[in-house]
């Protein structure tokens, strides 16, 4: 079972969070987004093996959304913070 | 009396002051305290105590641990009866009971043994093979082969005990509490570190039971008491008992199974450890493998660590006459116990030209005879061995005169595989050790080290030392200075060193018997052949399509034979056919204690209103809604379910009725930006909503398909209320904070979740605004609350938030009052109606309600439609973005073929309308295609008196009036249905409005 660091309240277990997906920008002006855009944003994700920033829900705990930067393949959890600050790559 | 004529007169860590009396297979047996049902049999001279899977071959004690894949017996009877028991595993109590299982009408002599005779029928994959065809009869089949498949019988009573889950966490697990395990405890204890130690069995100490070794001058068990003395005595360290360490999950997570043990009332029988632990210690040992070879299964062939165990720790003696085969050294020791106790050791049996150089001068000097270039070829004897063949063997291929020796005990040993599942759970890799022959832990993947045996480090000293180091690694890792070093161990034990890599035994005479390397599946050689002749080379397939390894032992002495054999046939090298996957747990654990107590009514959370004792005491029926239950229905003495949901209708629509309707989803939303933000979820407009007005909104996902719907009501300039549905009550409220706090950080708003604080009841019918006057303090008239008004009054004293909306199409208010006043003012509005007729009523009617007066809900909502596929286009505002919207203007969302809401009417005004019915062409007799729809929701309508139903149907608003088929082979039906409006019942919304 996962142990995340909610940046909010600490260390705690997986089955405290909802996992929210991968996250994406949202066009500003989305009316303005042609087609290929706004399905790239609405639809595309990526599927790495290896480091992925994803969202996470503190839902059983503060409801944050947090940032977390987990390795998919060893699901160690390399960092946390709020929503687009995690530290670069 | 005393049966026990296998027991020696001394030795072992049984208490023979005090005896146990337990029966197997009826008969009354004697054994000691300290001994296991396997040892105890010993004692009484049973060997014979199953019949295998498959064949129905008579199977005796193969090992002395979890790795037994034979002894497996059915524990007690009655509810409190459990299946495939290892014997080797089960500690000894007075009055226990236990049988043979898998065998009729006896274990001695068992009518399924057929299938031995019949085994050239039975090959690998013979089920797959056999009961393909046709198709349509493995219903059939499938029905007498689980009768005939399977081991021992599940209980059929429920379970009279109790279970209990425990968290804990600590700085460092120690998972075995053998030489490696105890040293790695003791450093980490004497370092300061919060400790747990685990072992499987009812005494702590592993090898350390049943080893002769003197170390620093005090025999085994001694230095085994000193040890646990001194971690007793420390106050962080904890020592579980009869604790099987059974899985290891992610981030340091390990379950522990706890045996509870003395049984006592008021006490749970097992209990799950849940832990979470800085560091983990795995010295897990290893376990020993066994020989293959022709007919190597027969009763009186066991492993020679185990009959070491029984000889050293439980005082029996497993055989008077014994033969022991070897590829290594350490089974040397068995021959020396043996000899020590008594039993003749008729020879050594070793396929390599000498043995280590020690422990043949000590086997020399016992007079035991060494048959060194041979193997052992086939084990005779049917229900025990009489008797073994031995011929010269080089590289697994016997050749030249056999020689018989006669014994009733065969002692194998194929080397050592290190306990490596809870490393390979924790996605460790593994390294294949040339040297040792076995797969030890290369790479970790977690906080984790292996210690001692479990990494292939063997003997007594040096297993001791290295847990001793690896526990120093593990607290100093923890941040904890590390203890003062081990003082140097004095330990006098023999070495033992080299093997031989020796998989199999062929010879020519013995090629049609059968050779086991599963004992608890019968897989043989031959099996393994034949799948890898078949094209099964991958281990993982060559596993399911012989089934090799997946016993409820998953193959722990059988796994390394198979693939090494399979290696051997494809020619590839072991470390290229890997291993197939470990997964938990490691030894089976009950379903029971997996799930505590969270069983009956505590499986799931229960949510009830505050209105819900109200509803019991009404005698409702409930309904499962997510979490909550909710009343379907208040039958009345004699009516069926079908006049109930009418009556309970017709009341609505004629007079007044009263449902429960606190389940749906209340979310409080404040702020400055907080209509913004309304503006952004939903797709219509909210700028424009006066302060205490509701209004319907509709919310999208971004791919533009229909999330939500429901009221929201303006409270206040910058405070809303907003309702969702009962199902999306969560998925809304984290939907609302994901855009709040991910995407629009900079909108001022604050979401409160008020779903529970809230109690809220929907009055309903033409009836209602007289009952609500006569309760509320306020003028509730039509010039004060309108249409779609708000107003805040009190009821029966309490205050309430009156809401005037309707789901039911008939005049009707939504009522909220803080939960506490929930069952309060029900009563009130239940008196204040009673001259009135006023009934409650449930979920049913509520949902024949909305489908007359075509309101969507939960299974028009089911993220394949548009707003516009339900009617509801013309709510998008246009001068506005929100979520989803976008996605609007994609071509496929605007076709013209898009399944649309629309009613369906039974032509013959009595068929009832299947849900999920496809709609079709064609007649009574032949339905045709292409599917054009399907059916969403439907019911008898009572007010029009006949079945109605919505559905989604392409190109459904341009069809009013055709006639389709509704077809559903699930239901056996096929009715004629005409497409209609999907609102039934007053299109023009006059009674709502009333």
């Amino acid at each position: 079972m996962m142990l995340i660091h909610c940046p909010h309240c600490g260390a705690r277990d997986v089955t405290e969070f909802t996992y929210g997906g991968a996250g994406a920008a949202r066009p500003a002006d989305p009316a303005a987004a042609d087609d290929p855009q706004w399905a790239d944003y609405v639809y595309m994700r990526d599927n790495p093996r290896g480091l992925h920033d994803e969202l996470w829900q503190h839902s059983a705990g503060c409801r944050r959304w947090i940032a977390v930067r987990r390795n998919t393949l060893t699901h160690d959890v390399i960092a946390t913070a709020r929503p687009g600050e995690l530290p670069p790559r | 009396m005393n049966t026990q004529h296998h027991r020696l007169s001394q030795g072992g860590l049984i208490d023979r002051g005090q005896p146990l009396t337990f029966r197997f297979n009826g008969r009354k047996l004697q054994g000691y305290a300290g001994d296991t049902l396997a040892s105890a049999l010993i004692a009484n001279g049973i060997h014979l105590v199953g019949r295998s899977f498959k064949y129905h071959r008579p199977r005796g004690i193969f090992s002395a641990g979890a790795e037994e894949p034979n002894a497996l017996v059915q524990l007690e009877t009655g509810a409190r009866t459990e299946p495939n028991i290892r014997a080797t595993q089960i500690e000894l109590y007075d009055g226990l009971v236990a049988t043979s299982q898998h065998c009729w009408p006896s274990v001695g002599t068992d009518l399924g043994a057929i299938n031995n005779l019949l085994s050239r029928l039975l090959p690998a994959g013979f089920y797959y093979k056999t009961f393909m065809w046709p198709p349509s009869w493995w219903m059939k089949y499938e029905h007498w082969i689980r009768k005939m498949a399977g081991l021992g019988i599940s209980p059929r009573k429920p379970d009279p005990d109790f279970y209990e889950h425990r968290h804990a966490h600590c700085d460092v697990l120690v998972a075995g509490g053998g030489p490696a395990g105890l040293g790695a405890a003791l450093a980490a204890a004497r370092a300061g570190a919060r400790v747990i130690l685990a072992d499987e069995g009812f005494q702590p100490g592993g090898s350390l039971l049943h080893e002769t070794a003197i170390i620093d001058n005090l025999p085994a068990t001694d230095w085994l008491a000193r040890t646990l003395a001194e971690l007793s005595a420390l106050p962080e360290v904890l020592i579980l008992r009869r604790s099987t360490v059974c899985a290891y999950f992610d981030h340091n997570y390990l379950t522990v199974a706890e045996t509870v043990s003395p049984a006592a009332a008021g006490m749970p029988r097992q209990r799950l450890w849940k832990i979470r632990a800085r560091r983990v210690v795995l010295a897990t040992g290893a376990i020993e493998r066994p020989l293959v070879f022709a007919d190597n299964d027969r009763p009186g062939i066991m492993l020679a660590s185990a009959a070491r165990i029984y000889v050293n720790r439980y005082g029996v003696r497993p055989g008077h006459r014994a033969v022991i085969f070897c590829n290594n050294d350490s089974a040397y020791l068995a021959a020396l116990d043996l000899h020590r106790c008594g039993t003749h050791v008729a020879a050594i049996v070793d396929p390599r030209p000498f043995a280590g150089e020690e422990i043949a001068a000590q086997t020399r000097a016992a007079g035991i005879r060494m048959i060194h270039g041979h193997a052992v070829v086939r084990a005779r004897g049917s229900r025990h061995i009489g008797a073994v063949e031995i011929m010269r063997c080089e590289n697994g291929l016997a050749t030249g005169p056999v020689e018989r020796v006669d014994c009733d005990l065969l002692c194998v040993s194929g080397g050592w595989s290190p306990v490596v599942h809870l490393f390979s759970q924790s996605k460790g890799r593994l390294h294949y050790d040339e040297n040792l022959t076995a797969f030890v832990p290369a790479v970790s993947a977690q906080a984790e080290q292996s210690a001692g045996a479990a990494r292939g480090v063997y003997g007594l000293a040096h297993c001791i030392s290295d847990g001793y180091a690896a526990g120093s690694r593990a607290a100093a890792s923890c941040g904890l200075n590390p203890p003062a070093a081990l003082a140097r161990l004095t330990v006098h034990q023999p070495a033992v060193g080299s093997i031989l890599p020796l998989w199999k035994v062929e010879a020519e005479h013995t090629r049609r018997a059968k050779s086991f390397i599963d004992l608890q599946n019968d897989v043989t050689t031959a099996d393994v052949a034949l799948a890898a002749r078949e094209g099964y080379v991958s281990v993982e397939h060559l596993k399911r399509y012989t089934t090799l390894g997946m016993g409820t032992d998953q193959g722990k002495i059988s796994n390394i034979n198979g693939l090494a054999i399979l290696a051997d046939i494809n020619a590839a090298q072991i470390p290229e056919v890997g291993t197939t996957t470990f997964r938990p747990p490691y030894t089976p654990v009950t379903l029971g204690t997996l799930a505590g107590t969270e069983i009956g009514a505590h499986f799931d959370p229960l949510r009830t209103s505050a209105i819900h004792a109200w509803h019991e005491q009404a005698g409702a029926r409930f309904m499962n809604a997510g979490l909550w239950k909710r009343p379907r229905l208040y039958p009345l003495a004699g009516e069926t379910e079908m006049q109930t949901i009418n009556r309970e209708t017709l009341a609505v629509r004629r007079t007044v009725g009263l449902v429960d309707v606190s389940t749906l989803g209340k979310i409080d939303i404040k702020g400055r930006d907080a209509c913004t933000f309304l503006e952004r979820v939903y797709i219509n407009r909210w700028r424009n909503l006066a302060v205490g007005k509701t209004r319907y909104g509709v919310m999208l996902r971004e791919d533009g398909m229909v999330f939500d719907d429901g009221t929201t009501t303006r409270i206040g300039d910058e405070h809303f209320l907003m309702t969702t549905t009962t199902a999306n009550a969560v998925r809304v409220m984290s939907t609302l904070e994901y855009w709040l706090q991910v995407h629009w950080r900079e909108l001022d708003v604050r979401l409160t979740s008020v779903t529970e604080q809230w109690a809220a009841m929907a009055l309903a019918g033409p009836g209602s605004r007289q009952v609500l006057a006569a309760v509320a303090s306020a003028d509730v008239g039509d010039a004060a609350l309108p249409y779609m008004a708000y107003l805040e009054t009190d009821i029966a004293g309490c205050p309430a938030r009156v809401f005037r909306i309707s789901f039911s199409g008939e005049l009707a208010y939504e009522i909220n009052v803080p939960a506490d006043c929930g069952a309060a003012v029900w009563t009130a509005l239940l008196a204040a109606g009673q001259a009135s007729g006023i009934t409650p009523y449930g979920t049913e009617a509520m949902a024949v309600l909305r489908i007359e007066k075509g309101h969507v809900a939960g299974m028009e909502l089911d993220g394949r439609t548009t707003a516009d596929d339900l009617g509801l286009g013309k709510m998008l505002a246009a001068d506005k973005d929100c979520i989803g919207k976008r996605s609007l203007t994609r071509p496929g969302l605007a076709a013209a073929d898009r399944r649309q809401l629309v009613g369906l009417v039974a032509v013959d005004g009595r068929s009832p309308i299947p849900r999920g019915a496809q709609l079709v062409a064609g007649n009574n007799h032949r339905p045709a295609g292409p599917i054009m729809g399907h059916v969403t929701s439907t019911c008898y309508s009572p007010t029009l008196e006949r079945p109605v139903a919505l559905a989604l149907l392409s190109g459904g608003r341009g069809r009013y009036g055709e006639r389709l088929r509704a077809l559903s082979p699930l239901a056996g039906a096929n009715v004629e249905v005409e497409v209609t409006h999907h609102v039934f019942y007053d299109p023009e919304g006059k009674r709502l409005r009333g």
